[in-house]
């Protein structure tokens, strides 16, 4: 085993409460999300993270913002993690030129480059090889910065996984690859696809150094994520992060859910991350009755400023069409 | 004899299920094709019917479960592989290429690939640039594939079957607009002529040369100009490879004008295949240039209002149409 630094950084309540936001706020985005899909505001697909948050933002929190973040085409929380203006991603998701991505990409492609997010990728498992090229870029340019990775249990039947797992240890580059097993891939279950289903132990067999964390759970996400980034840091060596995890909502709007049973989704919602870990502050005696009203009046306020900003966004001109195909235009 | 309405999605399925009750070597495998139903509820309930066996559900691994589905091919099986849409199909472009295309020419003609491939295809869902790509044309250009094209609810039912006939690998772009489309199909529907493009729609004045999503919009065109006294012959391509060019040269020496509509992006589209047949080979009964109507040459952009500026739609089918009559 490879030299690991288990330094715990203690937070401060004030940090601690700023994880519950984050996570809240990811929360209610999306249940917004899902309400202006209803009312067509929203078209195409929508990919809902909903019950999944304890990753993102574990992880994220994790990183610094030199880092490099690469996600799939459900990214809204990891996006909103990283601290991306929530209208900004409302307005994407419309279609408006005020979009994150000029309303050019949609839900499944949200890009900001100032906040380092490199989308927003729907080839399931497309951005791996991405990721590992990133950091082999700030490998040769004695760069700091690490590359996170996020992609689904699905996302590693594929040959790019395997490929892009094998180049990250063969050129021993600085990235974190963090895979949410939510067991459906759309609506293939896990002993489906995987004949091993310790997807951890893929990483092991590359010479990868890998481990599993319960991702319903933001503490153990927390602590596994900033061990695993020292681990990167102090050994110059890709990581492998499975943080099991289950989504509440269907894979897509277009999803009717024939592949798997209520019981089991009421079962899951049992280990919410959102009540689970803002009774474990309550407990702690870090947040206040009062404290808990602030924050969730004050998530509905960024959430409907972020619909006001998409509402109000205007049409890029039809004339425009065939801009950025080269750069320049 | 009566026709029957049916959904698109509804004639593929009739389509599958027929050809699995006729030929037990025939199985379907693909992503989310058993459990899930099919990504478009294309396959809903046919696990149930068939079993595992016969409707497989596979990893996400493009290359690996078209690879597997050569395999099956050469030993003996007749797999149709669902590649859910053409966009994952890049993923499984050297399985397709390298061996199920090319088999046959390098073993001296000893191994044939009697594999079907069906792929969801197309633009028209807001599905923003990887997923709205139009592919026929890249497919049509290699020997050893026969590309087949669903512009119609009859070939959704019936082309499936023909397709299983061949000995060779046949690629199915079936479309994912058109699929809740309702249309009439003779409850008899069954395989239909896979050698051959179809008239759609007779008429004197102009070749209007089109296939995939582009039929059914230039239908609607043709009813239009109709109206204004144009009357408009409309090609379904249908075959994309190997091209039927009597059909498209005989409209030619009749109408003397052609056009060809296409989602697809115009540089090396299909247009640019059919335009060279023309010109080789019907020259001197062309009255006027010959005009296409193509994908703009851009990734398809999320935005409704971008989307539809980005293939042509039937109005301007209409006023191309009128500008080359000259009215
Ligand atoms: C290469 C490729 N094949 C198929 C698809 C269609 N598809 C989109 S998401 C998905 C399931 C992916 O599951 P997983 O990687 O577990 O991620 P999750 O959606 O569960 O977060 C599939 C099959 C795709 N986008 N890309």
């Amino acid at each position: 085993m490879e030299k690991r630094i288990k330094e715990r950084k203690v937070l401060t309540g004030e940090q601690e409460r700023h994880l519950l936001y984050q996570m809240k706020l990811i929360r209610r985005f999306e249940e917004k999300s899902a309400e202006q899909y209803t009312k067509e505001k929203i078209r195409g697909f929508l990919h809902l993270y909903i019950g999944e948050e304890a990753v993102a933002v574990g992880v994220t929190q994790a990183l610094s913002a030199e880092d490099y973040v690469l996600s799939t085409y459900r990214e809204h929380g990891h996006a909103l993690a990283r601290n991306m203006d929530p209208g900004s991603i409302m307005a994407e998701m419309y279609g408006k030129q005020e979009g994150c991505s000029k309303g050019r990409g949609g839900s499944m492609h949200l890009f900001d480059a100032t906040f380092n997010f490199y989308g927003g990728n729907a080839i399931v498992a497309g951005h791996l090889p991405m990721a590992v090229g990133m950091a082999l870029a700030s490998k040769k340019q004695q760069k700091k910065n690490i590359t996170c990775c996020f992609f689904g249990e699905g996302a590693a039947a594929e040959g790019e996984f395997h490929e892009a797992m094998n180049l990250a240890a063969l050129w021993q580059v600085p990235a974190l690859f963090i895979c949410e097993n939510n067991l459906y891939a759309m609506g293939t279950a896990l002993k489906y696809t995987h004949a091993m289903q310790y997807i951890e132990k893929k990483g092991v067999g590359y010479g990868i150094d890998s481990s599993a964390v319960d991702g319903m759970d933001l503490i153990a996400v927390s602590k596994a994520a900033n061990d695993a980034v020292k681990y990167i840091k102090t050994n110059n060596k890709p990581y492998f992060l499975v943080c099991n995890t289950y989504r509440f909502r269907p894979h897509s709007m277009f999803d009717a859910e024939l592949y798997r049973d209520k019981k089991e989704v009421e079962e899951w919602k049992k280990k919410d991350p959102i009540p689970r870990y803002q009774q474990d502050l309550i407990n702690k005696k870090r947040l206040s009755k009062k404290q808990i009203d602030e924050m969730d009046k004050h998530i509905e306020a960024e959430i409907n400023k972020a619909v006001t900003l998409a509402e109000e966004g205007t049409w890029e001109p039809v004339e425009d069409l065939t801009k950025f195909v080269y750069s320049g235009q | 004899m009566k026709m029957e309405k049916m959904t698109y999605r509804e004639a593929l399925k009739q389509g599958i299920r027929e050809a699995l009750l006729n030929d037990e070597r025939v199985f379907l495998m693909g992503e989310d094709v058993g459990h899930y139903g099919g990504a478009f509820a294309v396959s809903k309930g046919l696990l149930q019917e068939f079993g595992a066996d016969r409707i497989m559900d596979v990893p996400l691994s493009e290359s690996g479960f078209v690879g597997a589905g050569v395999g099956a091919a050469l030993a003996g099986m007749k797999p149709i592989v669902e590649v859910m849409t053409v966009n994952f199909s890049l993923l499984a472009m050297d399985q397709i290429i390298n061996n199920a295309a090319t088999l046959l020419h390098m073993s001296g003609g000893q191994l044939n690939v009697p594999l079907v491939i069906r792929m969801g295809c197309g633009i028209g869902r807001q599905l923003a640039a990887q997923h709205s790509h139009s592919w026929e044309p890249y497919f049509a250009s290699v020997p050893g594939l026969i590309v087949l094209s669903v512009g119609t609810h009859e070939d959704a039912r019936g082309m499936l079957l023909s397709a299983l006939k061949s000995p060779d690998p046949v690629i199915l772009f079936e479309y994912t607009f058109m699929l809740n489309m309702d249309k009439e199909v003779a409850p008899d529907a069954g395989a239909v002529d896979i050698t051959k493009a179809k008239v759609r729609r007779d008429g004197k004045d102009i070749t209007l040369i089109t296939y995939g999503n582009g039929v059914y919009k230039s239908l609607e065109a043709a009813e239009e100009l109709s109206s204004q006294g144009i009357e408009v012959e409309v090609i379904d391509l249908r075959v994309l490879r190997p091209l039927d060019e009597e059909t498209l040269l005989a409209s030619v020496a009749k109408t003397h004008r052609a056009l060809v509509v296409e989602d697809a992006w115009r540089s090396g589209g299909m247009a640019a295949e059919v335009f060279s047949r023309i010109i080789e080979k019907g020259f001197f009964e062309l009255d006027a240039p010959l005009q296409r109507l193509c994908g703009q040459e851009v990734p398809i952009p999320y935005p409704r209002h971008l989307e539809e500026a980005s293939v042509p739609q039937p109005q301007d089918i209409v006023d191309t149409i009128r500008k080359m009559i000259g009215l």
